[in-house]
């Protein structure tokens, strides 16, 4: 167990200094560095610059330094929360992002556990009650959810809601609560909002996982050990439960591994769509404006807190799951 | 197929053990009919990429500021209980209160709709200049044309553009799939022939890849691409951009079948004899893991089309004047506008079919690439 805990957690770093190298080639890409685009928005302003300040900012931030050199640095001061300024606001980075971060992970985490929940209970459902119209209906839903981009979901919902109901449903709090600073009434808010799009980003992944769990317990079900359970005469749903839903749950678990970086990623365009406030229009907007710390910190810190939840969800998962506990022990 | 008409059980029998892999993998995948229909449904998308431009009424480039939103119009067959297809010409009508100008069908009015008829000018396959396409009206003038399904604000016929943009949607996964399949044969069959290190290294490489959030990191990418760029530049960039990620489910699949196959006897015996590696892996290994791969395969390309469309949906993918289903879909983003032209919409069923048909298909290739299983 502490082999796999090790092999995950380094596995994990060495995943944040991938996201964090990649992070760097996107500041870095576009034409021109920092100190260009600074000038440029003071000649907007009218102001301007002389080369020889120019010479020194670029000094200042070391970009007259070898790349290697310039990476070192900025992760030094990724390391110490200094994520630069953001040339859109005018402002630090982190003061821009702000609560954004938070709301992105918490419409991820909870169309995690929305995922789990529609698809474990569905999935043994349509397995042990193979070919029955309840199968039918979750296969159907399934399809379908494999089918629509979760995108172009947000989009019908917001259509039919608007033109059907007049009622607007994107957002994650009500007019009034939007300003307002933290309170219980504004969770209260956010709970009630967040159902709607963390449904839409479950749905495709929970098509999966049924599939998935469909498949596996209706192998587990025809094997010899569930007909003696059932011949001992222990009760149906414990002869399920007890022995080959738990069984059939692992290869069920280790797709589950991948599920989170793809509900972050889904987030972003989902929140464009539904006009969430998390850092995905942020993000656009960012790119957009070749804001480039901005929208590299939020590359950069969305990248490591998906690593840090799939090791979070890693280790409930094996927590739930003895066979990967006890890997590495034999 | 053929195997349903064989009459004795005794010739039955000995037509399947006669029968070449391709022939079994073939009777194998008839018998999954959602996938035969899917593979059906895929072959005419991919025909519509052939003669996009053939089967266009109108330049989808070419806009009309008259033509701004005009509601979806069917063609009438009939005419007074004759065959006379035709549809109704366009009569404008001023709102007397928003004083905004709507398109009603004027019956009054028919314009006769016929085959091969001259429209605008383009290249068949690239290489013919005609200006044949295969269905229109005659010599439309100012707003009278066939609206199917109906026109954008720049007044730019919805389902000449959506014949046209499968062209890049589709082609673009091909291209995908193409460079994830290079990435993927190769360190997926490094990675399973050599084991070891490189196994390990590999396979952590992928696990890397694989826990990134994508969406973002396209984003990032394909945002800090030049504006100066032409679309194909863009197009083959996107393209890089989309497989850098999706290589890695590939290379497993090819991975596991390297390592499955090592151990089988026939390739022990290509050993023994002394064929070479690159001929044990080339005669020996590649006929009977490439119906895996060809299912790997149209089970990826869905994935790169949607990746494609997401990415032009925000405006970060392809470019205008590039037109594929991202960019359609761009303009249904507002809901304002889609509660008033709610056809735009429709540029969102092509994307659903072509996942839901490669999806089956990729299913049933799935269960038949093993046609002793």
């Amino acid at each position: 167990m502490l082999i796999y805990l090790a092999r995950r957690l380094v596995l994990a770093l060495v995943t944040c200094v991938a996201i964090s190298v990649l992070t760097f080639v996107i500041i870095r890409l576009p034409p021109g560095d920092f100190v260009d685009a600074y000038i440029a928005n003071l000649a907007v302003g009218g102001s301007t610059v002389s080369a020889d300040q120019a010479t020194a900012m670029r000094h200042e931030y070391g970009l007259d330094r070898p790349i290697v050199v310039q990476y070192a640095l900025w992760m030094g001061r990724v390391i110490q929360g200094d994520f630069g300024v953001s040339m859109m606001w005018r402002r630090p980075v982190t003061e821009v992002i702000g609560d954004r971060l938070w709301l992105t992970m918490a419409v991820s985490i909870t169309a995690l556990f929305l995922t789990w929940t529609i698809a474990l209970p569905i999935g043994i459902y349509s397995a042990v009650r193979q070919y029955s119209i309840g199968d039918y209906i979750a296969t159907t839903l399934g399809f379908i959810g494999l089918a629509i981009p979760n995108f172009l979901l947000a989009l019908i919902l917001m259509y039919v809601g608007f033109r059907y109901f007049g009622l607007s449903v994107g957002g994650l709090f009500s007019p009034d609560m939007a300003q307002a600073p933290w309170s219980w009434a504004k969770l209260w808010d956010l709970m009630a909002h967040i159902p709607l799009p963390a449904c839409v980003l479950a749905l495709a992944g929970s098509a999966q996982l049924i599939r998935i769990m469909r498949a596996n317990l209706l192998d587990e079900l025809r094997k010899p050990y569930v007909v003696t359970a059932r011949a001992k005469g222990i009760t149906e749903a414990r002869v399920i439960v007890k022995y080959p839903v738990r069984a059939a749950l692992n290869p069920f678990v280790s797709s589950s591994a991948y599920l989170f970086p793809y509900l972050v990623s889904g987030s972003i365009v989902v929140s464009l769509v539904l006009g969430l406030p998390t850092v995905g229009p942020l993000l656009l907007q960012a790119l957009v404006a070749q804001d480039m710390f901005l929208a590299g910190t939020i590359v950069l810190l969305l990248g490591i807190l998906t690593v840090i939840g799939t090791l979070a969800s890693d280790l409930l998962l094996m927590w739930v799951e003895p066979r990967i506990r006890l890997q590495g022990r034999a | 197929m053929t195997l349903a008409v064989t009459s004795s059980a005794a010739a039955r029998e000995d037509r399947l053990a006669q029968a070449s892999q391709l022939q079994l993998t073939w009777w194998r995948f008839c018998r999954h009919r959602l996938a035969v229909i899917s593979l059906a449904v895929v072959a005419l998308f991919y025909v519509v990429v052939i003669f996009a431009d053939f089967l266009a009424v109108a330049d989808p480039h070419a806009t009309d500021a008259r033509r701004s939103f005009i509601p979806p119009q069917g063609i009438s067959l009939l005419d007074d209980g004759a065959w006379r297809p035709h549809v109704s010409g366009l009569k404008g009508v001023r709102d007397p209160k928003t004083f905004k100008l709507a398109y009603t069908p004027d019956p009054a009015r028919k314009l006769p709709v016929a085959l091969f008829v001259h429209g605008y000018s383009y290249n068949l396959f690239g290489l013919i200049p005609t200006d044949r396409h295969l269905f229109g009206i005659e010599g439309g003038q100012g707003v009278d044309g066939i609206f199917l399904l109906g026109t954008d604000q720049l007044g730019r016929d919805l389902y000449s553009r959506l014949v046209v943009a499968t062209r890049i949607s589709l082609s673009i996964g091909l291209a995908g799939v193409g460079l994830s399949l290079i990435l993927g044969i190769l360190l997926g069959g490094v990675s399973g022939l050599y084991g070891g290190v490189v196994d390990t290294l590999i396979q952590r490489l992928i696990e890397v890849v694989r826990s990134i959030p994508t969406i973002p990191l396209w984003m990032g990418l394909a945002a800090a691409l030049p504006n100066t760029w032409s679309v194909t530049q863009v197009y083959f960039a996107i393209t890089l951009i989309i497989s850098l990620v999706s290589w890695t489910e590939l290379a497993r699949v090819v991975r596991g079948r390297f390592l499955a196959l090592r151990e089988e006897d026939f390739v022990i015996a290509a050993e023994l004899v002394g064929a070479s590696q690159l001929r044990i892996i080339l005669r020996h290994m590649l006929p009977s893991f490439a119906s895996h791969i060809i299912a790997a395969v149209s089970l990826a390309l869905p994935v790169m089309i949607v990746s494609e469309t997401a990415l032009s949906f925000l405006g970060l993918g392809l470019r205008p004047p590039a037109i594929s289903w991202g960019i359609l879909l761009q303009d249904a983003q507002n809901v304002q506008v889609l509660a008033g032209a709610p056809w735009l919409l429709c540029a969102a069923v092509p994307v659903i079919l072509v996942i839901l048909a490669f999806n089956f298909l990729g299913d049933g290739l799935r269960d038949a690439a093993d046609p002793y299983g």
